[in-house]
């Protein structure tokens, strides 16, 4: 970061084409002649659920006690077909990220905490870790197109499958390791050279379409024999119509991305061009349900930028069912903490700004492999603070539904929102507050 | 003893959940499956040291993931034929469909006819011999083991391969982005003599008729080049 000496004469104005980090990064480019390759997920703004508001009861609706009167948290995942089918107890699970983009620790601290808070987590791209199953209750246990450390006892092992078909940061992408997170024991979970820079592909190797996807699940139904409920992830872009397939095909739940999700290195192009936001992917998702008569049947995990319970309350209320978290726990285990800011100025950032994850230089241990770094993270200690955070979003969520007179999470609806903005009021299928007012809805046409 | 279930009179699920629970203790270890009329998923899941026959062709994902099972098909398979196989045996009489053996870490898949499009995709570590020809893209991304091909490649033989060593007898269409040949050593004969001899074609074809193919490991590492506007 650099600190300016002195401040600008105000006869000096930014232009708001070319602003500086545009300016940096048409320099960076020229100077390199290659793309920018980064981490974290989406910068720019988007409309997102701040844009919304709820509507707190009064005469019309009543609310409920805050402390007294019980407002329910929990969520079953997976009662399609599956003889287990999952049952949770707060609205928030934890998204898929691998062992190799993130630490040993850090897998073990995402499967701590959402343990102590009764949730689950998610294998990622690279297989299953021994620390992350035996420090997870509940563990998702992903298929995605690389396949890398596929293996059958693990998929026995899950209490989940999920059929990773895309993610929110990049849709349409493959996921990337460059080669100094390649570790000895990165390289031989995923059967690569030591060092290379790995690039997964992006479509599945053995299936293309929602016909042989159907056939997919039904093999994975019959290796499990039917235990495990099968989730299939997409990003979010045509929504509509991919969460109508995916269900055609046999999903049990549908894990729906926004463009806001994180990613631990994609082409910064990719993060912040491609795919939807959350806020305009889960009606699209909820009306496909809908329509197929499967609402909260095939249940609707979201995520991609969900931050706090807010979020969480609003993303129940637009009609998912539970919401996932990737970054916001990150950030949780102490990722860009204010502690490491010596650290991280050092490589050119600052606490706040970091996201070179693909780098694997993380001063917080988290999205690297160096063994230096990556004792610093104390899986016990953080797993308690996912654990703290995790128990905040859901008190937060819970105080919001209980001001709507909702004794479950879930029972919050779309007429308990309103929109800040015309596009928010588009996007979410909610009027814009003040008025009756759906732009888009053919009432108001 | 052989335990014969037909798919006439029995479902795919019930063949399979019989079978997986001979994982737990071996009691019947000689199976045949008749009329499979093409069913999916027949035999995929397996883990233990059975012997299956399957009396026909198979469809999608036969024998997918098995660990330890010999498995016989007696008529051709459709895709992803033992896909995703860490260990055991599986034979494909007639033809295999595209993907065959994909993303396999482990194991002997033998196809006696021809294998359509991408066989061996990602294959981690299986061999699989292949007595006719193979379709394009054949082993594309494969990562490790052999992929012995006894008749024809099509294009793009071995794309963006990784540490997976191919062998063709007959011609190669054209080769994948970083495929090049090698010269075939002495161990490469010998690695080669093995696999015939395990595929059982130890006196059908000899190892001097092929020629083996690896990455030239020009895309290991990201370099501008590789990112430019005519890739």
């Amino acid at each position: 970061m650099t600190e300016h000496s002195s401040p600008l004469p105000t006869s000096q104005r930014e232009s708001a084409t070319f602003d500086r980090h545009t300016i940096a990064e048409i320099h960076r480019a020229a100077d390199t002649g290659i793309y920018d390759i980064r981490g974290f997920g989406a910068k720019r703004a988007v409309p997102n659920f701040d844009d919304l508001l709820c509507l707190g009861a009064s005469m019309s609706r009543y609310p409920l006690e805050g402390y007294r009167e019980r407002c329910a948290t929990d969520v079953w995942l997976g009662t399609r077909n599956a003889k287990k089918p999952l049952h949770i107890k707060i609205p928030v699970t934890i998204a898929g990220m691998s062992f190799g983009a993130l630490s040993a620790q850090a897998k073990e601290s995402l499967g701590r905490g959402a343990s102590q808070m009764g949730t689950l987590t998610t294998t990622g791209d690279g297989g299953m870790t021994d620390e992350e199953r035996g420090q997870t209750d509940l563990l998702v246990y992903q298929l995605l197109p690389s396949r890398y450390g596929m293996n059958p006892d693990h998929l026995r092992a899950a209490d989940a499958l999920e059929i990773v078909l895309g993610q929110g940061a990049k849709p349409g992408g493959g996921g990337m390791l460059m080669g100094q997170k390649i570790s000895d024991r990165v390289a031989q979970m995923r059967t690569l050279p030591q060092g290379i820079d790995q690039r997964s592909p992006c479509r599945h190797p053995d299936w293309t379409g929602p016909d042989d996807l159907a056939i997919k699940i039904e093999e994975l139904r019959e290796i499990t024999d039917w235990q495990k409920p099968i989730f299939v992830k997409i990003g979010a872009t045509r929504t509509y119509y991919d969460v109508k397939l995916a269900v055609k095909a046999g999903a049990d739940a549908i894990v729906l991305d926004g463009m806001q999700g994180g990613t631990a290195a994609t082409q910064e192009v990719f993060i912040e061009h491609i795919g939807i936001p959350l806020l305009a992917a889960i009606p699209q998702a909820v009306q496909a349900l809908q329509e197929m008569g499967v609402h909260r049947q095939v249940q609707l995990v979201v995520s991609g930028g969900i931050r706090n319970g807010a979020d969480v309350a609003k993303a129940l209320a637009l009609g998912a069912d539970c919401t996932s978290i990737g970054v916001g726990a990150l950030i949780a285990l102490g990722c860009n903490h204010p502690h490491w800011d010596e650290d991280y100025r050092r490589l050119g950032s600052a606490a706040g700004f970091f996201d070179d994850y693909q780098d694997g230089t993380d001063p917080a241990g988290i999205t690297t492999q160096d063994p230096q770094l990556t004792s610093r993270l104390d899986p016990v200690r953080g797993g308690r603070r996912l654990a703290n955070y995790l128990r905040v979003l859901t008190m937060e969520a819970q105080t919001i539904a209980r001001a709507c007179g909702k004794s479950h999470v879930q029972n919050l609806e779309p007429e308990d929102l309103v929109a800040l903005s015309v596009e928010a009021a588009a996007m979410a299928r909610v009027p814009l507050a003040g008025t009756e007012w759906v732009p888009g809805t053919k009432a108001h046409e | 003893m052989m335990r014969t279930v037909s798919l006439e009179t029995h479902s795919v699920r019930q063949v399979n959940q019989w079978l997986h629970e001979q994982n737990a203790k071996l009691e019947e270890e000689n199976w045949q499956i008749t009329e499979p009329q093409g069913r999916h998923a027949l035999a995929c899941g397996l883990d233990q040291a059975l012997k299956l026959t399957i009396d026909g062709h198979a469809g999608y994902y036969c024998a997918g993931m098995n660990k330890q099972a010999e498995v016989v098909i007696e008529g051709s398979a459709g895709v992803g034929v033992a896909e995703n196989m860490m260990s055991g045996t599986v034979r494909v009489r007639g033809n295999a469909s595209q993907c065959a053996g994909a993303t396999a870490h482990g194991g002997l898949l033998v196809i006696e006819g021809d294998a359509g499009a991408r066989c061996g995709i990602a294959m981690k570590g299986v061999d699989i011999v292949v007595g006719g020809n193979v379709g394009p893209m054949s082993g594309f991304m494969a990562q490790a083991g052999r992929l012995v091909v006894c008749g024809n490649a099509d294009e793009a033989l071995g794309d963006s391969l990784y540490e997976a060593r191919l062998y063709v007898r007959g011609t190669v269409e054209s080769l994948g982005a970083d495929c090049e040949e090698k010269n075939m050593t002495p161990e490469d004969q010998t690695e080669l003599a093995e696999l015939l001899h395990a595929a059982g074609y130890r006196n059908t074809f000899r190892t001097e008729e092929f020629r083996v193919y690896g990455s030239a490991r020009r895309l290991y590492n990201f370099q501008i080049d590789q990112a430019g506007p005519d890739r």
